[in-house]
C-alpha cells in the first residue's frame, strides 16, 4: 500500500484489517505518530490518549484473532478517531475548551461516544474547539489556537476546528463533533473534509456539553461521504437518555449510497449568492452546481426570503438558551469559578440574559422564536418542489488568525449560510468543492428536509465519485 | 427596545451581570457596554417583520411527553458524584452558608 496507514479511509482500513494486511496496533500507532509529527504546528488536540488507545488496540487485535465475526458485530472495529472536547468521556479530561472546566474528569460517557466505542473504534484524543462551541474560528479556546493545515496563518474554522484539522491531516480516521450554528460544516469547509449536521433528534445529545439545547446536533467529520455513512449508521437512533431523539428507524446509510441522482431537483437560494460572497466561493459553488447537472440533477434558483433575519434570530434564540445552560457552572459540583469563563462565553451569557430578562423577553427572545417559525416555513416551501438545496458553507475562504477576533459581530455575520439551518432542524452535509488560487479550501453544503440524510449522502457520494477535491491533502 | 446602536449604560451592564452571576472587571464592563449595545442595535432589524400572527417555534421534533418507566436505574455513586468538586465534607457538597450565623439556632 503506497498510502501511510493513517492516510487510509475508514472503509479502506477495515478492508485491510480484515485481510490482515496490518494490525490494529500498527494503525493506531500510525495515527499517534502522526499526532506527534504534526500537532506541534497544528495544535488540534487538547488531550491525547496514548496509553488507553494502545491498550485498546492490543485488545482489539486479540479479539480479531479470536472471533471470526468480530467485524460483523463491530462495524468500526480498530478504527482510530478523535472527539471534540465537548463530549464527556469517562475518566478522560473533558474541558469544552474552557478554563472553567480545565480539570473536569467526567464520570460518565456520552451516548454517541459509547456507541462508537462499542462499535470497536479507538479514541486517540480530545480536540480543541471554541469554548462550549462559541465561535467560528476556534480562536476563542481557553487553551490554544488551532491552525488551518492548508495555511498555518489561517483559522481552521469553528467551533470544531480541532476535529476538522485532525481529520484533514490524518490524525485519526474520523472525528465526532457537534453543530449548533455551523460548527461542523464551516470547519469542514475550511479544512476540506466532509462533515454532517444531522436532523435535530437523529443522534443523541446525552453527555454532550450543551450549547443551545433546541439547536445542538452531534455529527461525524470524515474524509468522504462513504465513511460518514458508516459512522452515522453507528451513532444515529433513539436514546432513552435524550428525550429529544426521534423514534425513527436508522437505515443502513451505506447500503444505497451509490444510487443515481438523475432527476434530483437541487435549488440554489438566490439570497445566498448576492452581496458579501467572495468571488472564488461563488465560482466554485456554481461550478459544483454544473457538476451536479452533468450527473443528471436539475438545478433551479429558489428563494429563502427570510435569510437576512436568520443571524439575529439564531443568535438571540441560541444566546438565550446559552444563558440558561451555562447557569449550571456554579463551581459547586464541578468546575472553577465563573470568572474563568472566556470573554466570548461571558459575552454570550450576557446577551442571552438580557434577551430573557423582564421587560425584554417579548421583544427579543419571543420575537426570535417567531422568526424561527418563518425560517422553517421558507425551507418547507422550497422542499415542496425541490429535493435538496445547494449553498456555500461560508461567504469567504478561511480567514487570517486574528482577523475577526476583535469584532464579535463581524464573526457572527460570517455564519450567515449555516445558522439558517439549525433553527429549522434540517440536515446539512458539507462537502469540499474546490480551492482558491492560494490553495485555500472551499466547501459547499447540501441541505435537505428532515431525515433526508440518505439522500444527502447519495448526492455527496455521486459528486465525490466524479471529482477529487476530497482526495487532496495539505502538506504539513 | 431602547438600544439603537447606543452603548448600554453601566447600570444596565451591571444589572445583567448580576442576573447572570458574572463578576466583571471594569475593562469588561466598558467593553460590553459598547459591544452589547452594538449587537442589540443590529438585532433591531427583526422589527422589520410583522410577526403578530406567527406562532413561536420552541422545538422542531414535534415530540411531547416522552417519558420513561418508573423503574430504578443505575446512576452515579456518591463517590463519583463528588469526584469533581473542590469542596466536600462527609459525603456532601460543601457550600457557603445560606442563612447568616445568628439564625442558625432557629428553625
Amino acid at each position: 500500500m503506497s498510502k501511510k496507514l493513517n492516510e487510509l479511509t475508514i472503509i479502506e482500513a477495515l478492508d485491510a484489517l480484515k485481510k490482515k494486511e496490518f494490525s490494529c496496533l500498527d494503525l493506531t500507532k500510525a495515527c499517534l505518530d502522526r499526532v506527534e509529527q504534526v500537532d506541534g504546528k497544528i495544535k488540534a488536540f487538547i488531550t491525547v490518549c496514548n496509553i488507553k488507545a494502545l491498550s485498546k488496540a492490543k485488545k482489539t487485535d486479540l479479539l480479531i484473532k479470536k472471533d471470526k465475526s468480530a467485524f460483523l458485530k463491530k462495524p468500526l472495529l480498530g478504527i482510530p478517531y478523535s472527539a471534540k472536547d465537548v463530549f464527556c468521556t469517562k475518566d478522560i479530561k473533558t474541558t469544552a475548551s474552557s478554563r472553567i472546566l480545565e480539570n473536569y474528569i467526567p464520570k460518565y460517557t456520552a451516548t454517541s461516544i459509547k456507541k462508537i466505542d462499542q462499535a470497536g473504534a479507538i479514541l486517540i484524543g480530545k480536540t480543541n474547539c471554541d469554548p462550549f462551541g462559541f465561535g467560528s474560528s476556534t480562536e476563542n479556546s481557553g487553551f490554544q489556537i488551532t491552525h488551518n493545515p492548508w495555511n498555518l496563518n489561517k483559522v481552521p474554522g469553528g467551533s470544531s476546528g480541532g476535529s476538522a484539522a485532525a481529520v484533514a491531516t490524518d490524525m485519526g480516521l474520523f472525528s465526532i463533533a457537534e453543530d449548533t450554528g455551523g460548527s461542523i460544516r464551516q470547519p469542514a469547509g475550511f479544512c476540506s473534509i466532509t462533515g454532517l449536521k444531522v436532523t435535530y433528534g437523529r443522534v443523541s445529545r446525552y453527555g454532550v456539553i450543551a450549547y443551545g439545547s433546541s439547536l445542538d446536533t452531534v455529527g461525524p467529520m470524515t474524509k468522504n461521504a462513504k465513511d460518514l455513512a458508516l459512522v452515522l449508521s453507528v451513532i444515529a437512533g433513539k436514546d432513552k437518555y435524550d428525550a429529544t431523539t426521534l423514534d425513527v428507524k436508522v437505515p443502513n446509510y451505506l447500503k444505497n449510497i451509490k444510487k443515481s441522482i438523475k432527476g434530483l431537483k437541487i435549488g440554489l437560494p438566490e439570497e445566498y449568492f448576492t452581496k458579501g460572497i467572495d468571488s472564488s466561493v461563488l465560482k466554485e459553488v456554481k461550478k459544483a452546481a454544473k457538476d451536479f447537472e452533468k450527473l443528471g440533477a436539475i438545478i433551479k434558483t429558489v428563494s429563502l426570503p427570510h435569510t437576512k433575519y436568520a443571524v439575529p434570530a439564531y443568535y438571540l434564540a441560541a444566546m438565550s438558551e446559552v444563558s440558561a445552560n451555562l447557569a449550571r457552572y456554579d463551581g459547586v459540583r464541578f468546575g472553577n469559578d465563573r470568572s474563568l469563563f472566556e470573554e466570548e462565553v461571558k459575552r454570550r451569557i450576557m446577551l442571552g440574559t438580557y434577551a430573557l430578562s423582564s421587560g425584554y423577553y417579548d421583544a427579543y427572545y419571543k420575537k426570535a422564536m417567531k422568526v424561527r417559525s418563518l425560517l422553517k416555513k421558507d425551507f418547507a416551501k422550497v422542499f415542496n418542489s425541490m429535493d435538496l438545496i445547494l449553498a456555500p458553507v461560508s461567504p469567504t475562504p478561511p480567514f487570517d488568525i486574528g482577523e475577526k477576533s476583535n469584532d464579535p459581530l463581524s464573526m457572527w455575520l460570517a455564519d450567515i449560510y449555516t445558522v439558517t439551518i439549525n433553527p429549522a432542524g434540517l440536515p446539512s452535509l458539507a462537502v469540499p468543492c474546490g480551492f482558491t488560487k492560494d490553495s485555500l479550501p472551499i466547501g459547499m453544503q447540501l441541505v435537505g428536509p428532515q431525515l433526508s440524510e440518505e439522500l444527502l449522502l447519495q448526492a455527496a457520494n455521486a459528486y465525490q465519485e466524479n471529482t477529487d477535491w476530497h482526495k487532496r491533502k495539505p502538506t504539513v | 427596545m431602547n438600544s439603537k446602536k447606543n452603548k448600554l449604560s453601566k447600570e444596565q451592564v451591571l444589572h445583567i451581570a448580576k442576573l447572570a452571576k458574572l463578576k466583571l472587571t471594569s475593562n469588561e464592563i466598558e467593553k460590553f457596554q459598547k459591544q452589547l449595545g452594538e449587537i442589540l442595535g443590529y438585532m433591531d432589524v427583526l422589527n422589520e417583520l410583522d410577526t403578530e400572527k406567527v406562532k413561536p417555534t420552541a422545538q422542531v421534533t414535534g415530540l411531547t411527553n416522552v417519558l420513561r418507566e418508573d423503574k430504578e436505574e443505575v446512576c452515579l455513586t456518591q463517590e463519583e458524584a463528588l469526584a469533581n468538586t473542590k469542596s466536600k465534607h462527609n459525603g456532601y457538597f460543601k457550600v457557603k452558608a445560606i442563612f447568616p450565623r445568628k439564625y442558625s439556632g432557629q428553625v
